[in-house]
């Protein structure tokens, strides 16, 4: 799956997105989160306060406990500021 | 009654009198139509901006912002309603965002545009960054921009 990366996550973790393969007992978006937090030093520190980040599958928000299966891209970014 | 959505998410500025114009074009069943923009501060807290770069997750804002159109239109009896919202550099004195909604009566036009004001700003995947003199910064998001959007929540 594709997973992109915003704002100050994508400058902490040094890219903009990326492919990812999980493992099979990865299966929801908090399990990615942790998963991906173990890939190195930039990813624990973009995912060091994991409530703080959102999420979102297929362009649409979702919670930490929303199941990763089918999705074919993953985002995660800091809360929003627009407007 | 078939309301008539724009939006748009780009670099350059928008023009206010011809965004509303577009809107009213043409009909004669409006009878009310606001207009919100919101511009770009020198200031934050005191602290002087030198300018922001919005960033925005291209794809998910325009679906994002749509749901909340569609969600407008479904509440409030609208006419029209257009949505812009810049990316890029902006500095202090310029737009950011225009929303403005058309409805028969002013209080629909009012609600649905505070509405998306409100779902704008803690919902679309938009991020701003200030510059400074001292260096840039992320905005942090604000609590009270939370609370104004969960007024909307219907119970």
């Amino acid at each position: 799956m594709k997973v992109k990366y915003f704002a100050w996550v994508r400058e902490r973790i040094g890219l903009a997105e990326e492919q990812v393969e999980p493992p099979a007992g990865v299966s929801t978006v908090g399990e990615l989160i942790a998963w991906l937090s173990e890939r190195g030093e930039s990813y624990a520190y973009a995912f060091e306060k994991p409530k703080v980040i959102r999420a979102a599958i297929d362009h649409v928000h979702v919670r930490p406990d929303a199941a990763i299966a089918g999705a074919s891209e993953i985002a995660f970014f800091p809360p929003m500021t627009g407007g | 009654m078939t309301a008539t959505v724009t939006i748009r998410i780009q670099e350059a500025d928008f023009d206010v009198a011809r965004e509303i114009a577009s809107l009213a074009k043409g009909r004669t069943d409006i009878g009310a139509v606001v207009s919100f923009s919101g511009l770009c501060r020198g200031d934050d807290d005191g602290k002087s901006i030198t300018a922001l770069t919005l960033e925005h997750y291209p794809g998910m804002a325009e679906a994002e912002i749509m749901r909340h159109a569609d969600e407008a239109t479904a509440r409030w009896p609208l006419t029209g309603l257009t949505i812009i919202h810049r990316v890029g550099r902006i500095t202090p004195g310029e737009n950011i965002v225009l929303v403005v909604t058309a409805s028969s009566h002013r209080q629909s036009a009012f609600q649905a545009a505070e509405f998306l004001m409100d779902y704008l700003k803690t919902n679309a995947p938009f991020w701003k960054r200030e510059e400074r003199e001292a260096g840039a910064s992320w905005v942090d998001a604000r609590a009270h921009d939370d609370a104004a959007a969960a007024r909307w929540t219907r119970s």
